[in-house]
């Protein structure tokens, strides 16, 4: 028995150049604006970063998806020393605050990336039931395009949790691609809308006091990150990921298997001892973080029947 | 009477008279005899999220420490052509790069206004032209990159421009890896506003489909293998060997398409089509899908005449109102060539 969740928030635009959710939230403004229609569940829309959706560009001055941590969301008015860490205040205000009954009961930070992911939902906990059942959910549902759907777990304390999805009671960022930044591929605007639609019916049910049967979810946990062979001196990057790995998103990595290919032409091999699932393979915001690619365990989650309890 | 039909907004009748002419014109078409090439440069770069040419210029140059600058037929000058780009990962600073290159915007004064990239474009013209004047370098190979399903592109700017139209020739035979198309744009040289029409011999090898910011190790190596195979030519050329003439089909440019737009915001209301996505180079005809509504409605293509898509998506061209560009497929019969020894 869990509580219901009476109130959702669905954010677009936190990456300003990551166009599925920056339109989607256009959309959903614009019929709201249009009928006033009343949405079975109280669903909160938000621009989370206007500034960089105006520009086109993923942030203007500091990652606005990286300023959610307990600490950064302390900062006095003179330490907000960017766009974004202002921001990550307001939006703190208007969601939150992160970790008191206020905040909001679900989140969902609608994003893109170039990496061949297909949808993700990505979030801090590997025993939140709600997300686990949503994502559930979404992998028996999502068919309009056929869409696969995972679950990764990053293995990080809700306190330094720096993303905009942990002010939520609940959260995760919707993560979809392949698609390049900066440009809407039809495709994956369907599987995003169709997702969100999926999203906010489970909410409704579940509210409704619908019993949601338990399973099993395969869970995604972050191991670690490996970056790009760089040049000693100038650390300019010298390889590419490899031909061989290139899109091939949660598809096993073996030790031995080629990871880069150097420009000049020199194949290199994972050296690691675990087999591990890539994932975020050849994301291009994360050439400046330093990463190539993550590593990922995969096990078998457990979870329970669900309910809620009726107010 | 041949030069105007050349020159002249293609119609279906007029390529129709062309091909009826064909026969007429391989029997006067005697060889072209032009001079070798003396100096060349590979520039990458110029829009500086475009990655495959900003990782090959290094490379070129590690190749040529590694090995002496023997490697090539002819002295090679690379350059990294927005270094301030690059550093930001972005496409430009304050001004597209690759529409500086005009004769205008060549010689306009410099302020403490002028935009980085007009500074850099006259510097540029310095180091590799000056653009229309006998000391330009005989070419320039200018590498980018796009969002759109083109494979390997070459673009350059006239169809009289026989070094290129026969280095596509030799390059669509040779790479097997990814399709290799001709594009031409019909301007004249004083008003294209690229790079690569500052050298002689300008082309630019455009291939995708690659994400800005992103390197493919298959997209840079579909590069690297167009520019070796460029290099391949001009060593045959310059040898003195006749290149043999023959057709080309090019697909030129006739005018763009933008995004369906909401009237007051002029934000798009629409994608792509899915079945028209990563379809550049197809058939466009009357009926078929172009644009998916976010609302879920299709918008079709309502002109009368069939027209090749090209640049499908290109993320760069949103700023500038192109969904894509419409092509014409037009046969050209190139002439054999022989490099004029000196």
């Amino acid at each position: 028995m869990l509580p219901a969740l009476s109130r959702v928030a669905v954010c677009g635009g936190t990456h300003g150049n990551e166009l599925s959710g920056v339109y989607l939230v256009h959309e959903r403004l614009k019929r709201r604006k249009k009928s006033q229609v009343m949405e079975p569940v109280a669903v909160v829309t938000v621009m989370s970063n206007p500034r960089a959706v105006q520009r086109c560009v993923r942030y203007t001055e500091t990652d606005l998806n990286r300023c959610f941590t307990h600490a950064m969301l302390s900062l006095s008015a003179s330490e907000q020393t960017s766009y974004e860490l202002v921001r990550s205040q307001e939006l703190n205000s208007l969601l939150g605050p992160k970790g008191s009954a206020e905040a909001m009961d679900l989140i969902c930070d609608l994003h893109n990336t170039t990496a061949n992911m297909g949808l993700c939902l990505i979030t801090y906990s590997d025993s939140d039931w709600i997300c686990l059942h949503i994502c559930k959910y979404l992998q028996a549902r999502a068919q309009h395009p056929r869409t696969d759907v995972r679950y990764i777990h990053y293995d990080i304390p809700r306190s330094e949790a720096y993303s905009l999805d942990s002010v939520g009671k609940h959260g995760f960022a919707m993560e979809i691609g392949p698609q390049p930044h900066g440009l809407i591929r039809a495709n994956i605007f369907m599987a995003m809308q169709e997702a969100v639609q999926l999203l906010l019916d489970w909410v409704r049910l579940f509210n409704s006091g619908a019993q949601f049967e338990g399973g099993s979810v395969d869970v995604y946990t972050l191991v670690k990150n490996i970056d790009y062979p760089r040049d000693p001196h100038t650390h300019t990057i010298i390889a590419a990921v490899h031909p061989d790995l290139q899109d091939r998103d949660f598809c096993l990595l073996h030790p031995g298997d080629p990871m880069f290919l150097s420009f000049s032409g020199e194949t290199l091999r994972y050296k690691g001892k675990e087999p591990l699932y890539p994932f975020f393979i050849n994301e291009s915001a994360y050439y400046e973080k330093a990463v190539a690619l993550s590593l990922a365990r995969r096990r078998k989650v457990e979870i329970p029947a669900i309910r809620s309890s009726r107010m | 009477m041949l030069k105007d039909s050349l020159q002249s907004n293609v119609s279906a009748c007029v390529s129709l008279q062309w091909r009826r002419m064909k026969p007429l014109i391989s029997l006067n078409m005697e060889l072209i005899t032009l001079p070798a090439l003396h100096r060349m440069a590979v520039c990458g770069g110029t829009h500086g999220n475009e990655m495959s040419g900003v990782f090959l210029v290094p490379e070129l140059e590690r190749q040529r420490k590694e090995k002496g600058d023997a490697i090539w037929p002819i002295p090679l000058t690379t350059v990294l052509s927005n270094p301030q780009a690059i550093k930001e990962c972005k496409r430009y600073v304050d001004k597209d790069l690759n529409r500086c290159f005009t004769s205008a915007i060549l010689s306009s004064p410099i302020t403490d206004s002028t935009p980085y990239e007009v500074r850099r474009a006259q510097e540029l013209n310095t180091l590799l032209g000056p653009k229309q004047t006998n000391d330009a370098i005989d070419m320039i190979c200018d590498l980018h990159n796009t969002t759109a399903n083109m494979g390997l592109s070459i673009i350059c700017y006239s169809h009289t421009n026989w070094i290129c139209l026969h280095i596509f020739k030799y390059l669509q035979a040779k790479i097997t890896t990814v399709p290799v198309r001709l594009v031409l744009l019909n301007i004249p040289i004083g008003d294209a506003y690229s790079l690569e029409s500052v050298s002689k011999y300008g082309i630019s090898l455009e291939v995708g489909p690659q994400p800005q910011g992103v390197v493919r190790a298959d997209i840079f190596n579909a590069m690297k293998e167009g520019v070796n195979a460029v290099l391949d030519w001009v060593k045959n050329f310059n040898s003195g060997e006749v290149i043999e003439g023959g057709d080309v089909e090019a697909f030129m440019f006739k005018k763009t398409v933008d995004y369906p737009r909401d009237p007051e915001t002029k934000t798009p209301i629409a994608a792509v089509h899915p079945q028209l996505q990563d379809r550049d180079f197809c058939l466009l005809k009357r009926g078929d899908p172009m644009f998916l509504t976010f609302s879920g409605e299709t918008v079709r293509y309502e002109e009368e005449e069939p027209l090749h898509p090209v640049f499908i998506n290109e993320a760069a061209y949103y700023e500038k109102g192109i969904a894509f560009h419409l092509a014409q497929k037009q046969p050209w019969t190139i002439p054999s060539i022989q490099a004029k020894k000196v």
